[in-house]
Formats: C-alpha cells, structure tokens, sequence
C-alpha cells in the first residue's frame, strides 16, 4: 500500500491557450519531509501549487491528500483539509492589524475568539512580530510580510505548507531567520513544500528536490545528486558548446 | 508566563462598563427626545434613525465584505411594495407584511448574489449588476398597472392604529426607528468583533489570500448578502409606512441607492458608528437643503456630490476616521 505517503500527485497537466505550463507531472510528499520545488523562471512552479491547493483545476491527472481526491474542491476546502499555501506575491489583508492577520488563519480550525487570540499571539512571538502586533499590515516591511505570509499560514494548523518563495527579496540574514522558522515549523510535526530560486538555501534546506523545466520534471531526488544531475545544469546554464 | 494578560482583549468583544454606560445613558436620553422638539426635527430625527438601518444594510455588504452596491434601492423598493401591496389587497398588518419584505428581499439579494458572486463578478461589476436590477423593477414597477405603474400605491390610512402600523403622530414612528437603529447597530457591533466580521473583512482586503486561509468566500459574500438585503427591505417597509405614499423614483431609482450608499460612505465604510454619523450630518444638511432650494429640484444632490468629494479627498477614512483621529490627538495632548 502506497498510504504512507500525504500528497500523491499523479499524471497533472495543465496548459494555457496551447502552452503547457505543468505538463504530466507526478510526484509524493512524505510525512514530516520538506520537498523543494526548484526550476527557471516561467517553469511551471506556482501554476503547479495552484493546482494543488484548488485555485486552477487541471486538465488531466488525479491529486491525492491523504487518500482523499482534491481535484475539483475550492481552495478553502482544501485548506479545512489541512494544505494552505502562501503566495510569491504577499497579499496582506492591509487594513487589519498583523493580529487581525494570523486570526484570520486561526480562524480555520475554532470559533472561539480567546482561543485564537492566544495562538495568534503565540505564532507572531515565534515568528518575531509581536512587537508589530497591533499595527496595521500596510505598515510592516518588506521581509516582515513574508514572515507574515508565513504566520497566517501557520495560524490554519496545516499538516502541509505550500511556500511560495517566502525568501525572495531578502538578505542573508533575514533568509536565514526564515530559514530557522522553516525548520522550526517542521519540527512541530508540519510538512513543507515550498519554491525557492535560491539554491544555496534550497539545498541546505531541503530533504529532496523537485526538478520543473518548461512545465516537465526533470529531476527528482536527493539535493545533491539533483544539483549535479546533467539535465539540471542544461536548464539552468544551457547546453556546453 | 509574564505579560500573558495585557495580550488578550485585541480580538472580539471589547466594550467596558465606561463606555457600555455612556451608550446605554444616550439610548434612554433619546428616549425623551422627541416631547422637546419641534415635529419638524422629529421627522429629521425618523429620518436620520431610519438611513442609519439601511446605511448599516448596505455597510455590511459594501463597507465590511467589500463588494460595493450601487442598486441598495432594490431592496429598499423590493420591501416598500410587498407590505404595502399585502396591506392594500389583503388587508395584512405591516408588522406581519415586514417579515414578508424581509424574506422576499432577502431571496432576491441571494439570487443576484448567486450570479455574481459565483462568477466571480466583483468589484465595479457587482456595483452595476445591483444598478442593473434596481432599474428593471424600477422599469416594472412604472409600467404595470396592477402594482400603481407611475403614480405609485396610496396606503390607506385607517387612523391611529398600533396593529397597522399607522398613526397621526409621529412619534410612535420615532420610537421604532430608533429601536430599529439600536437593533442594527448591535447587530453589526456583534458581527464586527465576530468570526464572521473578521472574514468579511479578510474577504473585503484580499479574495484569495482568505480562500487559501479556509475561508469560504462565496458563502462570507452570500451571507453578507442577506444581512445587508434583509435590514434595507425592512427599512423599505417602515418607510411607506411612514410617508402613508410609494412610488417608483423614490423606491426603486436610482438617487434612493445613492441616499442608501453615500451616509456610511460619508461616516466612514466599515466602521460600526459611520452609517450613523454620515446620517446625522447628511439627512439634516438634505432635508434643509431640499427646503431651502425647493424651486431647483437637484440642489441637495449637487451638495452631496461637493461632500462626497471632499470626504474622499481629505478623510479617506470618513467622518469616523477624521474623528478618530481627533480623539487620539486629544488624548495625547491631555497625556
């Protein structure tokens, strides 16, 4: 039996007016395992976490979260399921306070208020921004709103994470803060897939990398034997003369 | 673990016996109101309580959810016609015809609700959607005879009577309002502080980011639908009750939509009290304006339209925002 592992992504493809941005792509995430997703720009990346947290339905392929079908459910159900995802593009809720924010993911799971205001102050102190609070999201920087992005979906009590370049943008010390979080979030029990352009800090942190090219895999495996792996080298660098 | 207690209280219901106090002293005052003014302030009174209800409906939809209604008079028309229609051919007492408006305003909110929002249809679309189906029953309600066509319904009045909901006075009507109002406030002031009014907010700043967090969004919408459709028809109902008169223009146009939108666009959208305060300077400043240029029928609009330009340019937040603001200032001062 195959149930160990808790996403099954089998056969997926998806394309836009004739261009295939995912095309058949399969792959298992383990338990407690952090999957990197790396490829070029334009690889298929995020088209791919689309379709799995339900914002685009595929064309073709089946998904699996825990034995259950997610083909077809809305993105909210999905996340009640117990899959949230952030976005590359941080979409704070501005006008609430960063408070607001993480409660709004807490939300998910209870209905009690002091019991979401407990979490919610719980996973700002963990992620750094208790000092912030109360003030509003519009006003927090730049690395502060990806660790906010962050925060809201730890608030949903998420078996698995979908990070969308959560370290994008930022120095060395701020990515190694998250970098810290990320471990620290999974070992609380949470499994993490996330995208990182970043390949020093991908390959540090990953227990296995996920190789698209022009919507394909090309590689899947164990960090280094992806980073040495012929076909890699030519989507990154081209072909040697 | 330390400073565990100042850390509770920034989420749902934080109101203390001070200000608990201050609001429940000022519900009892207005209680004695209107012995001590002239008719003409009680009316401006009925009229202030009676668009805060509605202003509150629209607010719920348009200020908290985020999908911006430019046809409110829907709801309010839809409201007016059914109990004044039930009243006048079956002789059905408006405090029964009321839950009728109710229902059938909130059927008819659920229905353009369902084909927009399940399209996707938000934003400036949803805006004329709701303008688009104002204007076909304001269309029918001009043409069919059976329903008054232009010339709109008489109610006909039977004398003081508590169980038709008519009286000569206009006192009784200033007692419901207000209660009205007073429901409408803490019905929002509930929502606000609640589950639901966090995701109405969540659903209003981004769409996405509140589905990818487990929010149903379709279903948030939908039941900010029937809030907003339910308080505004009622306040349609209380109205023809009121003015004794319905017809289509001051059901169904489209200056009704925009009298339903601009006191808590003015007061400040998504704000509990800004339907309230955009009611207390707007209706006055209204019914004065439409006496003072009663020979140019339009004035008023245009001193709206001044208003809503300089709320927007100055106090994006609304009048609610600007006072807010004026509060902390104080209080920093006397610090």
């Amino acid at each position: 039996m195959e149930t160990s592992s808790l996403l099954r992504v089998v056969g997926i493809s998806k394309s836009f007016r004739g261009l295939d941005a995912v095309s058949d792509v399969s792959l298992e995430l383990n338990p407690g395992e952090i999957l990197g997703l790396i490829g070029p720009n334009g690889a298929g990346k995020t088209t791919l976490f689309n379709l799995i947290t339900g914002f685009l339905r595929p064309d073709s392929g089946t998904i699996e979260f825990l034995g259950q079908k997610l083909i077809g459910l809305e993105p909210h159900h999905i996340c009640k399921m117990g899959i949230t995802r952030t976005f590359q593009i941080v979409k704070p809720f501005s006008h609430l306070s960063t408070l607001e924010n993480v409660a709004v993911g807490c939300y998910n799971r209870t209905a009690d208020v002091r019991e979401v205001e407990e979490k919610a102050w719980e996973i700002l102190r963990f992620v750094g921004l208790d000092a912030k609070a109360l003030e509003p999201a519009s006003s927090l920087t730049t690395p502060d709103r990806k660790r906010l992005e962050l925060a809201r979906a730890l608030g949903t009590d998420s078996k698995l994470l979908l990070l969308d370049e959560v370290m994008a943008g930022l120095n060395p010390t701020e990515e190694g803060q998250i970098i810290d979080l990320v471990h620290g979030i999974r070992e609380s029990g949470t499994s993490i897939f996330i995208i990182e352009h970043h390949m020093r800090v991908i390959m540090g942190l990953s227990d296995r990398i996920f190789v698209l090219h022009h919507g394909v895999c090309i590689a899947d495996g164990d960090p280094r034997a992806v980073c040495d792996d012929k076909n890699v080298i030519e989507a990154y660098l081209g072909k040697g003369v | 673990m330390h400073g565990n207690q100042d850390r509770q209280g920034y989420l749902g219901r934080a109101l203390n016996w001070k200000k608990g106090l201050i609001v429940g002293l000022i519900f009892i005052g207005l209680h004695f109101l209107p012995w001590t003014l002239a008719p003409q302030w009680v009316h401006i009174m009925i009229m202030i309580f009676l668009f805060t209800v509605m202003g509150q409906g629209w607010n719920i939809l348009g200020g908290y959810a985020g999908q911006f209604s430019f046809g409110h008079a829907l709801f309010f028309g839809l409201g007016a016609y059914t109990s004044t229609l039930m009243f006048i051919h079956w002789g059905l007492s408006p405090w029964i015809g009321i839950f009728f408006s109710c229902f059938i305003g909130i059927m008819m909110g659920l229905f353009v609700g369902y084909l927009s929002f399940r399209y996707g249809l938000t934003g400036p679309f949803f805006a004329l959607i709701m303008l688009a189906f104002a204007e076909i029953f304001h269309m029918i309600s001009i043409s069919w005879k059976a329903v008054g066509a232009a010339l709109g319904l008489l109610i006909p009045l039977k004398g003081t009577s508590i169980a038709l909901m008519q009286f000569v006075d206009k006192k009784p009507f200033y007692f419901i309002t207000l209660w009205m109002m007073a429901g409408a406030l803490y019905l929002i002031w509930r929502i606000e502080k609640s589950r639901m009014g966090l995701y109405f907010l969540a659903v209003r700043e981004d769409s996405d980011a509140a589905e990818a967090l487990g929010v149903n969004t379709f279903r948030y919408k939908m039941i900010a639908m029937t809030i907003s459709a339910g308080l505004t028809s009622i306040g349609g109902t209380i109205y023809a009750q009121y003015l004794l008169y319905i017809d289509p223009d001051m059901t169904f146009g489209v200056l009704n939509s925009v009298e339903i939108m601009i006191r808590p666009i003015i007061g400040g959208p998504g704000t509990v009290l800004g339907p309230l305060l955009g009611s207390l300077v707007l209706t006055p400043l209204a019914e004065f304006t439409r006496l003072a240029f009663q020979s140019y029928s339009g004035v008023y609009l245009m001193i709206y339209g001044m208003i809503l330009v300089a709320v927007i340019i100055f106090l994006p937040d609304g009048l609610i925002g600007f006072a807010k603001a004026i509060i902390h200032k104080i209080r920093r001062e006397a610090r």
